[in-house]
């Protein structure tokens, strides 16, 4: 098995390691590394020139951003669109933020521990019929989760559960691929002959998963937490079919309800669905920022051999 | 890459391209004991996977041959009639139901090989000795990815309208009359959103494939005299091949899952996207706007499952991508 690492590689480990490192040297500049360069800096421009004029559009008056005064240094609005955005429907938005932290928090967080269980127990026990119950979870990843979602909502619907919290959180704990990823972390970070020393000293099955299976699956867990955690953060269509009451929404919701209800309402809550879009995205970027070595490991995990 | 309607399986898909290479898992040595602990540490996630997936995909089976029918003489209101496979039928033979497919199919054929490629040559210029700030290109082109896929819709559907818009305004200074929300660019403004979204994430995938490969494999490229570009093309491009398969199959199911864009797009005044112009758009439009027809929405959920997990399948267990390192 190839993840024999116990941590992913430090953030700065990974890229500089190359033969690349001619950073010492003076750059000469050549039309190939002239044109390296002016691509990245067009792509980096097409990445960020949405994101700044959001940022912009967040701070000023909805007249200026309705008349495409935007990207100026005029009109600025910042404190009043703060006030606006905490107190428009008796702080309707504050409550859409902690409804996102709930879903995606609980659901995350409970989630991946679900994940890492059921794929622990994936790894480190044999018993009958175990491909084919593992080939029921990888029928989970293949079949969209969109194809599911309706059905989802008629079954709740029968059941009474829709416009409730639980109808947004029980689906939200559902990953069969973090039950593939926690199979794979498994097998690579909790060595077999631990778990037999630990039977050796009579510690129940039980307590060797708690004691010393999930210590050792820590950073798995954390990279299937992270990237469960922005699944349901950036969720949409979930929410949409299920919920009708705007106290129950999370923030993407409540952002387009709000946008939808702008033609017909006026323009007076622009500087909402503005500032509030910068505000919704501010909390994946903060944590990505500060969790990225363990993205790293998700995205390649299994790439390192 | 894509981040359509419900997002989860999407990523998960994708993450799971992103695995590429990924050993496939393996027993090892294991234990022939606890299966009694086995099945209490995966009852947890088989519950929730049951109560949310495997009921639901169930129940829109059984709910797919049902239909309202109103009683005899209209007095008794409507009541469900089992119709077999009447609703496929009829969701089938509705040409709004197939065209929304080859909306799909249409813009994935252009979306998926512009999205790759462009994130193919961008990773490859990242991975080149010429490339500077590596670490800060590739967490900053990342950023798109972690805005919600509604949000990221709604920021370009204020940069579509003309009034608002500074690109609009720049492009008709020069003489370059542009009309995004138009019924002429329904396709190039609905795929640039999905661009914008998905370039850097992928980019971040095809990277660090890339810095996964041995260092001695480019060096001995260089020794034998390959500049470059002839190292990208020729050595490095094979060896990351798998990872480009994997993506361009999961962000073509995506396609399929197309939701939040094209909605978006669509409420923002786009004229060329109509209720149900996608797959998706179809199911959730059947059930509620059209007369609560949850016969037909379960129908249409149920064709577009299997047609994306027999795709998935299909090419999986083919194309065996996955397998490859």
């Amino acid at each position: 098995m190839s993840l024999s690492r116990t941590e992913p590689a430090p953030s700065g480990a990974a890229a500089p390691s190359r033969a690349r490192g001619r950073s010492g040297r003076r750059r000469i500049w050549t039309p190939s590394r002239a044109a390296v360069n002016t691509l990245l800096l067009v792509v980096s421009f097409y990445t960020f020139f949405p994101l700044v004029w959001t940022v912009f559009a967040g701070a000023k008056t909805a007249g200026a951003v309705q008349t495409g005064d935007v990207l100026s240094l005029r009109n600025f609005n910042i404190v009043g669109n703060l006030r606006l955005l905490w107190s428009f429907q008796d702080g309707i938005y504050g409550r859409w933020f902690l409804n996102s932290l709930l879903y995606a928090g609980v659901g995350a967080g409970v989630g991946a521990l679900i994940c890492v269980a059921a794929g622990y127990a994936f790894d480190k026990y044999e018993f009958p019929g175990k491909e084919r119950l593992f080939g029921l979870v990888l029928l989970g990843v293949l079949v969209p989760s969109a194809a599911t979602t309706l059905p989802l909502y008629l079954l709740a619907a029968k059941a009474g559960l829709v416009n409730t919290y639980f109808a947004v959180l029980i689906p939200s704990l559902v990953n069969p691929f973090g039950v593939y990823l926690a199979r794979v972390f498994s097998a690579g970070y909790v060595p077999n002959e631990t778990l037999e020393a630990g039977r050796i000293d009579g510690a129940s099955e039980l307590a060797m998963f708690v004691k010393l299976g999930l210590p050792m699956l820590r950073s798995g867990y954390t990279t299937i937490l992270l990237f469960q955690f922005s699944a349901i953060w950036n969720g949409f269509f979930l929410a949409l079919v299920m919920l009708t009451d705007q106290h129950l929404f999370p923030v993407s919701l409540g952002i387009y309800e709000l946008n939808t209800s702008l033609s017909s309402e006026g323009p007076a809550l622009l500087p909402v669905v503005m500032l509030g879009s910068v505000v919704a995205i501010l909390p994946l970027v903060v944590i990505f920022i500060s969790l990225q070595r363990f993205w790293r490991a998700g995205l390649t995990a299994g790439s390192v051999k | 890459m894509y981040r359509y309607g419900t997002e989860t399986t999407v990523r998960l898909i994708n993450r799971r391209a992103s695995a590429v290479g990924a050993a496939p898992v393996t027993a090892g040595v294991t234990v022939r004991r606890g299966t009694g602990a086995a099945l209490l540490l995966m009852a947890p996630f088989f519950a929730v996977f049951a109560l949310a997936v495997l009921a639901p995909i169930g129940y829109a089976i059984y709910l797919s041959q049902f239909a309202q029918r109103a009683s005899g003489l209209g007095f008794g209101g409507l009541h469900s009639v089992w119709v077999g496979l009447d609703n496929y039928r009829r969701v089938l033979t509705d040409s709004t139901y197939t065209s929304s497919y080859l909306h799909v199919l249409l813009y994935a054929v252009v979306a998926v090989p512009l999205v790759l490629g462009l994130s193919v040559v961008i990773a490859l210029a990242l991975d080149s000795a010429y490339a500077f700030g590596r670490r800060a290109a590739q967490l900053g082109l990342f950023v798109p990815h972690l805005v919600p896929g509604v949000i990221a819709a709604l920021i370009w559907a204020y940069l579509y309208t003309p009034q608002v818009s500074p690109v609009v305004k720049a492009l008709s200074s020069w003489h370059v009359h542009i009309e995004p929300l138009g019924p002429g660019f329904t396709y190039p403004s609905l795929i640039n959103v999905v661009l914008w979204e998905s370039l850097g994430y992928n980019i971040v995938i095809y990277y660090a494939s890339l810095q996964a490969i041995p260092r001695e494999m480019a060096e001995a490229a260089v020794v034998d005299g390959a500049g470059e570009w002839r190292t990208a093309w020729h050595i490095k491009l094979p060896l990351i091949r798998s990872a480009v398969a994997l993506t361009a199959i999961f962000s073509a199911i995506g396609a399929m899952q197309l939701f939040a864009e094209p909605l978006l797009l669509s409420t923002a005044g786009s004229t060329g996207i109509s209720q149900d112009w996608t797959p998706n758009l179809y199911a959730y439009t059947a059930a509620f706007t059209r007369n609560n027809d949850y016969g037909a929405a379960a129908a249409a959920s149920i064709i577009l499952a299997a047609l994306a997990a027999g795709l998935s399948y299909v090419v999986t267990r083919f194309g065996k991508p996955w397998r490859q390192a």
